[in-house]
């Protein structure tokens, strides 16, 4: 099943803006990158960063209005996702792009069997008979390790647990064998012992299926389990992207170090007060003119505050937005 | 140091279940089951564990806050001649554990919900104050001002209300209120877990530094293990309704003995991934029993990737090892 390695998802300068009665909120501001087949993308960033607008901008899922698309185009087999027509979009919804929410208790309907909820797409987008959707949908549930899935089938989501509850939206998501499966934050809601075996169950499905995944969280030690490549946003912005051991040996913008020295642990003294990021994430009212991180950074300098940074290529796929290390080459390109 | 200021023992909190027409009692959930343990004057005693196992539970139980269903609960408190007065709280009637209070606090997870949006942080920080003493209304100012100088917010925010500020302020506003009577036990419940990593090490470090000046004894609830690790004296982990280890957290974390220790440190991703590429993950299967119907024997057992028909059948003692740290289990040593 796996093709060799070809681009599955290009994303480039995706711009989102919330027009509200307060003003505008920035959420997204110029966000590039690209995924390859079979590869693992690790999204992480605090709350508000702009990470799952991101993602579900891609999917036209957030509500316009209030949301507005500025710029920006993602490349996905050949079509610009975010300019289809809503139809059409509604085709690659579930059958080429497979989505996992954060909440399991909030996304699955109540009032629908596991089984009707997992038949769905695969009659409406592989076109399915109700017998043979069934027995794809007890295959899928045993793929994520529910046992007797047949009879699972007709139970509702109250019957499952919370992890269950996480598997069968990872069913889902995987019903049509999307080429692209993005899930936003799935194992946030989860318990240590439950979140490790779904991180087992992805690691296991991503050499079965290789497709490519997107996956948000703000839990670096989640994304230094499983991802290939790391991205890093703030401020709605991508500070910096690069493969996981590069990232975590190597980080090269003040944000991703400073995050990284907050984790308890990486102090080496135990009564030593815990590294901290002081003061506030920005608010995001004005469209950025400078670096989102310039107030809390310990490096910035004056031309920080006044006009945004490059976006440098370093070796090893690493891209870092910053001014720092970039005024010798480039400090005139900006 | 090491003297106790509670002291638990055979704590037990079941909720009853009824049903049916009558509502008849038909069972009973058995959040907390037969703990005994105790938290020493001056300690960060961390309590974690999944959600469910009764962390929260055993939290409230110490405080008052609902029914215990027996068991005892001493409170060692210090008088002002320095000379601690036994308190068995269980039971106690109402008035007399009201004149407690001020003693115990309690700093709750959501600070978003635990303040009342309609209400000045001013207000907010003095209501105890109104409770429980006869301040003058300029002592009881001068006083919020103090507190909010020790949580390290602006005098200046005093006239505000909570929704002005974000969450990791908010959480401070929270700890000056719990802070307002000079306590000596504080039961922190999951304070951080709604906040960002960034913000999160922000408050830790705000209670490490408030422990230090003001001889605070905390119970931190919380399942964040690296956290806890970093905050806590002496660790207790806990599994539906009862602790399976307890120990110094060095010694906990360096070298766990009982099976689902060893299961949850394994469970917690490490921010680095050439540990994560190698080192060995002991998965536990399937999910945690209902506490309404648990397992008979150890609880452990459904899960235990050791568990023997001894451990089916027979529910293990809660014994010392000789290095000093109390288990629940036939086999560790």
């Amino acid at each position: 099943m796996k093709e060799p390695t070809t681009q599955v998802l290009q994303v480039n300068d995706l711009t989102t803006v919330f027009d509200t009665s307060d003003g505008q909120v920035h959420a997204v501001n110029g966000v590039s990158f690209t995924l390859q087949n079979g590869e693992l993308l690790g999204v992480v960033g605090e709350s508000g960063s702009g990470k799952s607008v991101t993602m579900m901008s891609l999917l036209q899922l957030v509500p316009s209005p209030p949301s507005r698309l500025v710029r920006g185009t993602a490349m996905f087999q050949g079509k610009d996702l975010l300019h289809l027509e809503n139809s059409d979009i509604q085709k690659i919804r579930g059958r080429e792009i497979g989505f996992v929410f954060q909440d399991p208790m909030t996304s699955l309907n109540p009032v629908f069997t596991v089984g009707f909820q997992l038949m769905e797409p695969l009659r409406k987008h592989m076109g399915m008979s109700k017998k043979q959707a069934k027995v794809r949908a007890a295959e899928l549930l045993a793929m994520v390790g529910i046992p007797s899935p047949e009879d699972r089938l007709d139970d509702y989501p109250h019957q499952f647990s919370g992890g269950m509850r996480q598997r069968v939206m990872i069913a889902i998501g995987l019903a049509c064998d999307p080429k692209l499966l993005i899930a936003d934050e799935p194992t946030t809601a989860l318990d240590v012992t439950i979140q490790a075996q779904i991180l087992e169950l992805v690691r296991e499905l991503r050499q079965k299926l290789g497709m490519g995944i997107i996956w948000i969280t703000h839990d670096l030690g989640v994304v230094a389990g499983i991802a290939d490549k790391v991205m890093v946003m703030y401020g709605g912005q991508v500070v910096e992207l690069a493969p996981v051991d590069e990232l975590f040996a190597n980080p090269q913008h003040p944000y991703t170090q400073a995050l990284l020295r907050t984790l308890p642990g990486a102090a080496t003294d135990e009564n030593a007060p815990l590294q901290t990021i002081e003061g506030q994430p920005p608010t995001l009212d004005q469209e950025p003119s400078s670096c989102p991180f310039f107030d809390r950074c310990e490096h910035a300098m004056s031309h920080c505050g006044t006009s945004l940074p490059p976006s440098r290529e370093l070796p090893n796929g690493h891209r870092v937005v910053c001014w720092l290390g970039a005024e010798n080459s480039e400090a005139g390109a900006a | 140091m090491s003297q106790s200021l509670v002291e638990i023992e055979d704590l037990c909190v079941h909720f009853p279940v009824y049903k049916g027409l009558l509502r008849r009692q038909v069972g009973a959930v058995e959040a907390v089951d037969q703990l005994s343990f105790d938290v020493r004057r001056g300690e960060t005693l961390g309590l974690v564990g999944e959600s469910g196992c009764g962390k929260s539970t055993t939290g409230r139980a110490l405080l008052q806050l609902l029914d215990v269903t027996s068991g005892s609960i001493k409170m060692h408190l210090m008088e002002n001649d320095n000379t601690a007065d036994v308190v068995e709280i269980v039971g106690l009637e109402k008035n007399h554990m009201r004149s407690l209070r001020p003693q115990m606090q309690m700093i709750f997870q959501d600070p978003q919900a635990c303040l009342n949006p309609r209400m000045t942080v001013a207000s907010l920080i003095s209501e105890p104050l109104d409770e429980h003493t006869k301040l003058t209304s300029a002592e009881k100012r001068s006083k919020v001002l103090q507190l909010l100088d020790d949580v390290g917010l602006n005098a200046s925010f005093a006239n505000r209300y909570p929704h002005e500020f974000s969450g990791g302020q908010r959480q401070r506003i929270g700890i000056a209120r719990a802070l307002a009577l000079s306590p000596q036990f504080i039961v922190c419940d999951e304070p951080i877990a709604a906040l960002d990593v960034s913000i999160q090490a922000q408050v830790v470090n705000l209670l490490k530094e408030l422990q230090k000046k003001k001889g605070l004894t905390y119970l931190f609830i919380s399942h964040d293990l690296s956290m806890v690790r970093h905050i806590a004296n002496r660790v207790a982990v806990m599994y539906l309704g009862g602790i399976v280890e307890l120990g110094p957290a060095e010694q906990l974390y360096n070298d766990p003995k009982h099976p689902y220790t060893q299961a949850l440190l394994s469970a917690v991703p490490v921010a680095n991934p050439a540990i994560e590429k190698t080192r060995q993950r002991t998965l536990l299967t399937g999910d945690v029993p209902s506490p309404a119907n648990p397992p008979s024997g150890c609880r452990f057992s459904t899960r235990c990737p050791v568990a023997t028909d001894q451990c089916k059948a027979e529910r293990p003692a809660w014994r010392e090892l000789k290095d000093g740290r109390s288990i629940a289990c036939h086999f560790a040593d």
